[in-house]
């Protein structure tokens, strides 16, 4: 009877091969793809599959993850030629028939394995002043209609995973653009009816390599896991370019 | 021990914004082309005779109207601009080294530049029956073959 139950219960187990990009500035050697078949259950995720690989079969895989749970933007990787977080990609939902390829996001130097070196993103958001600037001292509560919250509400999404910046082609080939996590945070301060620095950001955004290089092609969009309209939000920065106001 | 904090960057004050005014024009040039480049293919090809009635003398009798004159001149100088200055996108993106690109892009203008010069001095000086061409190198409707 305990075995019938077990198998009532019990989570379809089946074998993948995961194709994984693997480079080592150490060994002098170009990258390359590298086969694991693992054995996951439907529940599973790719992260899940790269942990099994990581600790049953070659310690050296290099990633990098920390909460595990698609909050904290560590573990973005291009999965089967998208840009998705591995903690929130069902194996199950891929096509398993296929091997499934895991390489590191494109545009930034791969430092080892899926690990990219990710200052040039972060420098991009640094640039554009991602804090509230304010005026008066903060000595009480700073009152927001719900109307003037829902402005920048899909833009507070971010999770700094640099999914939607490594999809752009513009970023690809010109890594001085901005690229779009940097415009998404900015537009969340830039629509915020309590900061009084949109001035300066849009300024920022008006350069050479700011918002007039998006070509609107949408992958950042459809790279985003948190769901954010990355596309609509750099067009919202384009208009408010062009009327001089947020 | 203290902390040095980088002074924010501040707003610069006006200047021309080269990369904000070729992105509207791009879009305004677009719209304009959009309607210039149909209404000229809807004249041609679809009034009248349509399409038989081209030849080299619905061309001249257009230049010599100043309608078409200055439909075709805007028709000319928006779709050079608009598409020298998509080349020059494409070039800034793909060009990694600056004197290449630099290079690449001077060309790009001194053609463009060079098409519209022509193509205006066409437009504005084209005459189908000069006065000393050989009358068997000249259409018949000129004066000198209809005699």
């Amino acid at each position: 009877m305990a075995t019938e139950f077990e198998e009532l219960g019990a989570v379809a187990a089946f074998n993948v091969t995961l194709f994984i990009r693997r480079f080592n500035p150490e060994d002098g050697l170009e990258a390359r793809w590298e086969d694991f078949d693992v054995q996951v259950h439907g529940t599973d995720r790719v992260l899940d599959a790269l942990h099994k690989i990581k600790w049953e079969i070659d310690g050296s895989v290099t990633f990098r993850r920390s909460c595990a749970h698609g909050v904290c933007g560590s573990d973005a990787m291009r999965i089967n030629g998208r840009n998705r977080l591995a903690c929130k990609t069902l194996i199950k939902d891929l096509d398993i028939t296929q091997p499934i390829y895991v390489e590191p996001i494109k545009g930034l130097e791969v430092e080892k394995d899926l690990v990219v070196n990710m200052e040039p993103f972060y420098k991009a958001y640094r640039d554009v002043q991602p804090f509230l600037i304010a005026s008066d001292k903060p000595t009480k509560e700073r009152l927001q209609s719900p109307e003037d919250r829902a402005r920048f509400d899909d833009t507070t999404k971010c999770i700094l995973c640099a999914a939607c910046t490594s999809s752009c082609p513009v970023f690809w080939t010109d890594g001085q653009y901005f690229g779009p996590a940097a415009i998404v945070n900015a537009h969340r301060f830039i629509f915020d009816s309590r900061d009084e620095g949109s001035e300066v950001r849009l300024d920022i955004l008006n350069d050479k390599e700011g918002v007039w290089r998006c070509r609107t092609t949408f992958n950042c969009t459809e790279a985003c896991p948190r769901g954010i309209q990355v596309t609509k939000a750099i067009a919202e920065v384009k208009q408010a370019i062009l009327r001089g106001r947020a | 021990m203290s902390i040095v904090i980088e002074p924010p960057r501040t707003a610069k004050p006006k200047r021309t914004n080269w990369e904000k005014w070729g992105w509207i024009y791009m879009r305004v040039s677009g719209v304009a082309l959009i309607i210039l480049v149909f209404g000229h293919l809807f004249a041609n090809l679809w009034v009248g005779e349509g399409i038989k009635a081209i030849d080299f003398a619905f061309v001249a009798g257009k230049w010599s109207d100043p309608f078409w004159q200055v439909w075709d001149l805007l028709m000319l100088w928006l779709a050079l601009i608009h598409g020298t200055n998509g080349m020059r996108t494409i070039v800034n993106d793909y060009a990694e080294r600056e004197k290449t690109r630099k290079r690449l892009v001077w060309i790009l203008w001194a053609t463009c530049v060079a098409l519209i010069v022509l193509g205006t001095l066409v437009i504005y000086t084209f005459d189908p029956c000069p006065a000393n061409g050989t009358p068997e190198n000249l259409p018949s409707f000129c004066p000198v073959n209809q005699s």
